[in-house]
């Protein structure tokens, strides 16, 4: 079915049902219970979660298959982003201009970068998108402010032109983004005892755009051009020596993985019209690296476990402060509750970064593959435990590696 | 489908009464927006009220942002009628009784702006998205107020301003929902051009380095057109990059230009480092056109001065608040704040705590959480007894125009608090500019947007 | 005439900064063939025991001055040093204002310590998995290691001031035949640059004239071919390892005054020290170190007015710029070697 094999279909089977059923498996916590703290139901983590899905997604055609450690694909993202608030500025505010022309500006920018990076490889091909992206990074801060808003960002405002829409909504604000006239922000609400559920419009959109685009990386990656991309990975000499001249398929991944990031920036100011310099910056590049290879780069799944524990973590930690932490621990002794509260109070709210830097380390240290990787583990031994010959483990194994 | 950017946490305390009372799933219910004060963002239950504190929590900014919070956890504090009550006992409106606001204890949320545009406006919806919050407050750098102001501005809940000095914050990009208690760069020109006419003298050479970015520009545009007003001569204007560390190579080459007056448009940690290079560099030493070179930071932290150790003897700037000020609101803060943490609070703390009391205030005079009462009632608000004098909330551009202080950096400070001296209390009168300042043009205000 | 003087000065000093962290980065490249992200992070540790030897000496005891108030009306707490306690008010004040200097020896066992714990802790187990791990779990590192540091310093700048001694210009315009004020430069900068050239000099006659350092510099040709002859190089990279982190550290150190320490300083050089490296060419010494003096003194010119004016926001890109046009003309960089890290 879809042209997927059967096992690839499961997968993509699986992921339609964690993007439709996110709201309420982001939710497991009733609202009343200290818990709730950890819940990612709300439409700002939700979109983000599956935007920066889309971006890794992008990022492992090139990293996972090809193996060019690119440090400048946040680059690609403000390109894509810039150009939509420029849309929405210039044109509409419907976000299908701002998301068509953000994958086109920054396929033709990634097309511009990466024919000039890939002339190198290795270390030397990573700084050299890294040296572009600080670029941009740098310009758009500073000199290029009155193209990208500089520090504060590019944003909309009531003198723009809008010459598709109008320029101010009735009620003398800043209209918002819609698709067809349904509001980005719109929401239906599902409130079932303690719980309740959101349903957001820019979050199913982002959804639906997610899906689209993990379905044509699969395909992407079990075509003969994903075979091909493989083997630049695998060995590029022996590639050359058959006749094929590695330089153009990189290029196109490079291409493509740039226009996902574009599309990703895109989504990013339709879901919130405001485009920051900060998400061109190295560490942002960097961001998309780590989560890729916390995932499990080369797999197909992976780099969207990556982004969602990233998005997750950076959201959800640096919430907590320290009345939330003597909320839940409340019922305890006084003692027992300052102490836990000393201990954790280190690692949430402004200390987020460092239970994200321990996270980096742990998973690399335990689990070389990334997510996925223990995942097979886990899956290997429960398999063993019942005796069960594990096919399942052999059936995907890559072909070509 | 119910339209609007509204959040869970309303959603239930609207519904507490018909949802959950009727024990059965409300599905896709719109109908329980019709009872209870509704027809705006967030609107709170009967017993608490929540409040959003987003401020730097990690970067350069963080120890601002630490100061920050525990100003707003001691407003919250005083508000819930905990503690001595602070600014409560000064402050001219008398309405907030320690009761919370309008009967409802308030409760707040923190987020991390990490002193970016997109981080910062992140967590602000988050907190108004997932935690109800009703309000947003805090901030350290006018990039971030600017972006938080506008997306407080959709979702249809209020802002008040933390640390932020550019003009645009309440100029180019002002909002209806938002409003700004700090000064700006305009009101530093406007105070510190007078006293450096009678340090300096009128006829002065000076070099300018200015971050480039927002806030650089909008403080350099200031104090340039009021020291040329004066008279002063600019020799040279350079654009550093923010964060550049290592500033020797621009300043080399002040010593030659001729210039006899160094204004650093730098904050935060480029104040630190632009400050001490220059000390180091022997310009304050140094003799030029006959008279003795000078520098001048137009815009002081007292928490980064720190930073710049002996480089701040002598140095003059301006800044919004300081707790040496002897007014009884200054002194009930203080008061309050060292008790509670052991140290005197920042000039960003400050403007925090009175962003929050004020906030509180507008809500009990208004009578309604409805942003376009708030905004109603802080509109033309002229009040006083929060430590800068009579201050009034102006109605075209949402910025309390109140007293601006000038300041010097001590020469032998007793303790690490003990860095600036108050030169001048710089009257109201002498900041206030008209509302058709060309710095502030082309901004609209819009209107109220109280959202769902 | 002048202006080009300082430049260079300002170029060379910064270099020294970059050609430091950089020489560092390649050996560690060269010898063990580890991307090392936490390198920056060993920069801001050595910058921060200065700041720690300058608390320990400072370290007081508090008497209440009766006479004097404190900012909320209680009796003034007044803090006296130990060390003007044990050694006298002026010897005392004189070691605290030297802490600086002394760090530099307390350093040495310090950042050595942290390098042989990085290395037998956590890199010797990532020499043979792929770049792209080493990258993440050095990274990890990195933030870790700035967020305690965070943890007990705050986030501000800490002044951290050069012994007085060193406070103050040298005039070089009355030596170089120029106006006497016209080229002034810091005092404690030239020192800088002097140790820069110290340690730069003491670690190529280190790698020149030992047999260890004849060991190492075979194996960073060769790993294989070394190993082949009998000699256990991995006992010596927990050394090398050791010796980038001590120079890092002392970089670091000697920057202090310079740059008022913060958390986040290692972060900020990082990235620049990877171009540096890279534009050196990797796993070359003179490269890095040729690569840190170049991109300074680019740098510093680019920071001039008058070519700002001529190219807005130059300053901003100089170095990425620089690093761009080196590697499309040069392919491994100035000094690189072919089949290093190309993979």
């Amino acid at each position: 079915m879809l042209g997927l094999k059967k096992a690839d279909l499961r997968l993509f089977l699986i992921v339609v049902g964690l993007v439709v059923f996110a709201p309420f498996l982001l939710n497991p916590f009733p609202e009343s219970v200290g818990m709730a703290q950890f819940n990612a139901g709300y439409p700002d983590l939700m979109q983000k979660l599956v935007i920066f899905g889309i971006f890794a997604v992008g990022y492992n055609i090139l990293f996972g298959l090809t193996g060019y450690l690119s440090f400048g694909h946040a680059a690609f993202l403000g390109v894509g982003s810039y150009s939509g608030v420029w849309m929405m500025k210039l044109l509409t505010m419907n976000v299908i201009p701002a998301l068509i022309v953000s994958v086109i500006a920054a396929g033709l920018f990634s097309l511009l970068i990466g024919y000039v990076s890939l002339r190198r490889t290795g270390i030397y091909f990573s700084i050299l998108t890294l040296a572009f992206a600080q670029m941009c990074y740098s310009l758009a801060y500073s000199v290029l402010t009155p193209i990208t808003g500089g520090e504060t960002g590019l944003t909309l405002s009531l003198s723009d032109p809008r010459i598709l829409g109008a320029a101010q909504a009735a009620d003398g604000n800043i209209p918002a983004a819609h698709i067809f006239g349904l509001g980005m922000g719109e929401s239906a609400e599902l409130v079932l005892g303690d719980w309740s559920f959101t349903f957001n419009v820019g979050y199913y959109l982002s959804g639906i755009v997610m899906l689209v685009a993990f379905y044509l990386a699969i395909r992407l990656f079990r075509s003969p051009f994903g075979l091909m991309l493989r083997a630049i990975k695998s060995n590029q000499t022996r590639m050359s020596y058959t006749g094929l001249n590695p330089r153009p398929y990189a290029l196109a991944a490079f291409v493509i993985s740039g226009m996902y990031a574009g599309l990703a920036g895109g989504l990013m100011v339709a879901m919130d019209p405001l485009a920051g310099a900060e998400r061109m910056l190295w560490t942002a590049s960097g961001e998309v690296v780590l989560m890729t290879i916390l995932g499990g780069a080369g797999t197909l799944i992976g780099p969207i476990l990556g982004a969602g524990v990233i998005v997750y973590l950076e959201s959800i930690i640096s919430t907590i402060n320290s009345s939330v932490l003597h909320g839940w621990f409340n019922a305890l002794p006084d003692w027992l509750e300052n102490t836990l509260v000393n201990i954790m109070y280190p690692f949430v709210g402004s200390g987020w970064h460092l239970t994200l830097g321990l996270v980096f380390m742990l998973v690399v240290i335990f689990l070389p593959g990334g997510i996925v990787e223990g995942g097979k583990r886990i899956a290997g031994v429960f398999k063993r435990n019942r005796a069960e010959p594990s096919g399942d483990i052999k059936k995907s194994a890559e072909p070509g590696e | 489908m119910s339209k609007g950017n509204f959040t869970r946490r309303s959603m239930l305390m609207a519904s507490a009464t018909t949802g959950a009372a009727l024990a059965m799933p409300t599905i896709f219910s719109s109908a329980v927006w019709a009872d209870g004060h509704t027809g705006f963002t967030n609107a709170p239950g009967d017993s608490s009220v929540t409040l959003g504190f987003n401020v730097p929590q990690t970067g350069a900014y963080a120890d601002e942002g630490a100061d920050e919070l525990r100003a707003f956890r001691l407003a919250v504090a005083h508000l819930n009628g905990e503690g001595d009550g602070g600014m409560l006992n000064t402050f001219s409106s008398t309405v907030l009784d320690g009761t919370g606001i309008m009967g409802r204890r308030v409760e707040y949320v923190t987020g991390d702006t990490q002193t970016a545009s997109d981080a910062a406006r992140s967590s602000a919806r988050s907190m108004i998205e997932r935690d109800g919050a009703i309000m947003i407050s805090g901030g350290s750098s006018s990039g971030v107020a600017v972006a938080v102001q506008s997306l407080c501005q959709d979702a249809g809940v209020i802002f008040m301003a933390g640390l932020t000095h550019a003009n645009d914050t309440t100029g180019k990009d002002m909002r209806a929902n938002g409003f700004r208690h700090f000064f700006n760069t305009e009101m530093t020109g406007r105070a510190l051009a007078p006293i450096l006419e009678g340090l300096y003298g009128t006829d002065r050479k000076v070099y300018h380095l200015t971050a480039d970015y927002n806030w650089g520009w909008s403080q350099e545009r200031s104090i340039r057109a009021y020291t040329e007003g004066l008279g002063w001569e600019t020799i040279n204007s350079v654009l550093t990059p923010v964060g550049a560390g290592d500033f020797s190579s621009y300043l080399t080459p002040v010593a030659n230009s001729g210039a006899d007056v160094l204004i650093l448009n730098h904050y935060g940690g480029d104040m630190v480092n632009s400050l001490t290079q220059a000390v180091q560099f022997g310009l304050r030493d140094m003799q030029a056109n006959g008279k003795n070179f000078e520098i001048v930071v137009p815009l002081f932290s007292r928490l980064m001065a720190r930073g710049a150790g002996s480089a701040i003897a002598n140095i003059h700037g301006s800044t919004n608040w300081h707790w040496s000020l002897q007014d009884a609101g200054s002194q009930a803060f203080v008061r309050s704040f060292g008790t509670e943490y052991g140290f005197p609070p920042s000039q960003a703390a400050h403007t925090c705590y009175v962003q929050t009391l004020l906030y509180a205030d507008a809500v009990t005079r208004g009578g309604s959480f409805n942003p376009c009462a708030v905004v109603e009632a802080l509109e033309g608000f002229e009040f006083d007894g929060m430590g800068n004098g009579p201050t009034l909330y102006r109605a075209d551009d949402h910025q309390c125009f109140k007293d601006v202080l000038v300041v010097r950096g001590k020469e032998n400070p007793e303790n690490e608090y003990d860095l600036l001296e108050i030169v001048e209390v710089t009257p109201r009168a002498d900041v206030t500019y008209p509302v058709d300042h060309p710095d502030f043009a082309e901004g609209q205000l819009g209107t109220c947007n109280p959202g769902a | 005439m002048e202006a080009i003087i300082l430049q260079i000065l300002n170029g060379l000093d910064k270099g020294s900064a970059y050609a430091l962290i950089a020489l560092g980065l390649t050996l560690i490249f060269g010898t063990l063939g580890v991307v090392n992200f936490a390198h920056g992070a060993l920069f801001m540790m050595g910058a921060f025991v200065a700041v720690t030897l300058k608390r320990v000496l400072s370290i007081s005891f508090d008497t209440i001055d009766e006479t004097r108030i404190d900012f909320l009306g209680n009796p003034m707490v007044v803090s006296t040093p130990y060390v003007e306690v044990w050694f006298g008010p002026s010897v005392g004040g004189t070691i605290i204002d030297w802490a600086v200097p002394l760090a530099v020896i307390v350093a040495i066992p310090i950042m050595a310590l942290i390098g042989i714990i990085m290395e037998r802790g956590l890199i010797r187990h990532f020499y043979k998995r792929p770049h792209a791990d080493q990258i993440l779990v050095t990274f990890g590192l990195a933030i870790v290691l700035q967020e305690i540091i965070k943890a007990f310093y705050g986030a501000n700048p800490i002044p951290t001031p050069s012994p007085e001694a060193f406070i103050g210009s040298y005039d070089f315009g009355v030596l170089l035949g120029f106006d006497p004020f016209s080229i002034m430069y810091p005092y404690w900068r030239l020192v800088y640059f002097g140790f820069a050239a110290v340690i730069i000099g003491a670690v190529f006659a280190f790698l020149r004239f030992t047999t260890f350092g004849m060991v190492v510099r075979a194996g960073m040709e060769d790993r294989e071919m070394v190993g082949l002859l009998g000699i256990d190089i991995d006992r010596r990279f927990v050394i090398m390892f050791a010796i980038a982190a001590v120079v890092a550290g002392l970089a670091g150190v000697m920057y202090a005054p310079i740059l008022s320490p913060n958390y986040h300083m290692g972060m900020d050089f990082l990235v620049l020290s990877f171009v540096v490296v890279v534009v050196g060419g990797m796993g070359s010494l003179p490269g890095a170190v040729a690569a840190g003096f170049l991109l300074g003194v680019l740098q510093s010119f680019a920071s001039m007015s008058e070519i700002i004016e001529l190219v807005p926001g130059i300053n901003q890109v100089v170095i990425y710029l620089v690093a761009v046009i080196v590697l499309l003309i040069r392919p491994r960089g100035l000094l690189g070697r072919k089949g290093v890290m190309e993979d």
